[in-house]
């Protein structure tokens, strides 16, 4: 399967391939209701739940996906704050920006996809995704939980690991290129 | 350049394409979170953990690594697990695993980014989280 393939916003086959996607899922979900109907119940339930807390997210997903379309100028120039010749300076933009961005995932996937399509390197997009990992409002919880010594051991190792991870990340994926 | 109506209409247009493409994926991710979160404390309960550091570790990674939910579940379930007696170098491996590995939202990654990218970003993640969390309790008892 080639990059180009899944291009979402080009690719005519990723589009069949999600919905496929989607329609394997539901017929694992019927084998599951077949098999273990209490726990197929549960897992609906569970989606019904999920869906309505997601549905402001798909609507920041959309709003997202229009704004780096829209101001596709204004993610060039943050491609070449994070691109290859950025050096020092871009591993801190890419750091600073997974520490802080909250909310989940998804909306930032087509961000970084724009990102990275205009230059930005794709070890900081692992870094980023990876210091995603620190999430600075519920770090007191950790700390209530695990204690203070243990919240800041452990995010300073996340920290130094989101530089460790996507320099990795793009060794590896720029030799099986 | 000045945003005209055509542009903003063109890009909504577009939007929307992306969006549809997308949808389908997103929809199959939520709904097999759906069930994996629900197995989740059948496996803890079921005595799942309890094997030793490293078997513990490898569990406790993989079951982090299915999980795609909020962090906030992560440190409740992880708090339960201490008081059930499972030790810190596993509970440890169970919150990173958590916040950077995801196998369930993988298909997105993968669209978004490539399977390429995706693949190795998480496979490398899960090694990590092992390595981070074991640096981390030996830190600490320093």
């Amino acid at each position: 399967m080639s990059e180009k393939q899944d291009n979402p916003v080009t690719g005519r086959r990723s589009a069949k391939k999600g919905w496929l996607f989607l329609a394997a899922t539901c017929v694992g979900y019927g084998l599951v209701f077949l098999l273990f109907p209490e726990f197929g119940r549960k897992g609906v339930a569970r989606f019904g739940q999920m869906a309505l807390e997601l549905m402001p997210i798909f609507v920041l997903v959309f709003v997202f996906l229009w704004l780096t379309e829209l101001f596709s100028g204004a993610t060039a120039v943050l491609a070449r704050l994070t691109g290859h010749g950025s050096g020092l300076r871009g591993w801190l933009v890419a750091i600073v920006a997974g520490v802080l961005s909250h909310g989940p995932i998804y909306p930032w996937y087509p961000l970084l996809r724009n990102m990275r399509d205009q230059g930005m390197r794709p070890a900081l997009v692992a870094a980023f995704l990876y210091a995603r990992s620190i999430k600075l409002p519920w770090l007191p919880l950790m700390a209530f939980y695990f204690g203070t010594a243990y919240m800041v051991v452990l995010t300073g190792w996340i920290l130094v690991f989101s530089v460790l991870h996507g320099w990795l990340v793009e060794r590896i994926t720029d030799r099986w290129q | 350049m000045p945003l005209t109506k055509e542009k903003l209409l063109t890009s909504v247009r577009k939007t929307f394409r992306m969006f549809l493409r997308l949808f389908p994926v997103l929809l199959g991710v939520m709904l097999i979170s759906s069930l994996v979160i629900e197995l989740i404390p059948t496996l803890i309960a079921n005595g799942a953990l309890g094997h030793g550091h490293f078997i513990d570790m490898l569990i406790a990674d993989a079951i982090g690594s299915i999980a795609a939910a909020q962090p906030v579940i992560s440190y409740l379930l992880a708090g339960e697990l201490q008081k059930a007696g499972v030790d810190l170098y596993a509970v440890t491996t169970f919150i990173i695993a958590w916040v950077t590995v995801g196998f369930i939202p993988l298909p997105v990654e993968a669209m978004m980014l490539g399977w390429r990218f995706a693949a190795w970003r998480n496979l490398i993640a899960f090694i990590m989280a092992m390595i981070v969390a074991w640096l981390t309790v030996a830190t600490l008892r320093v």
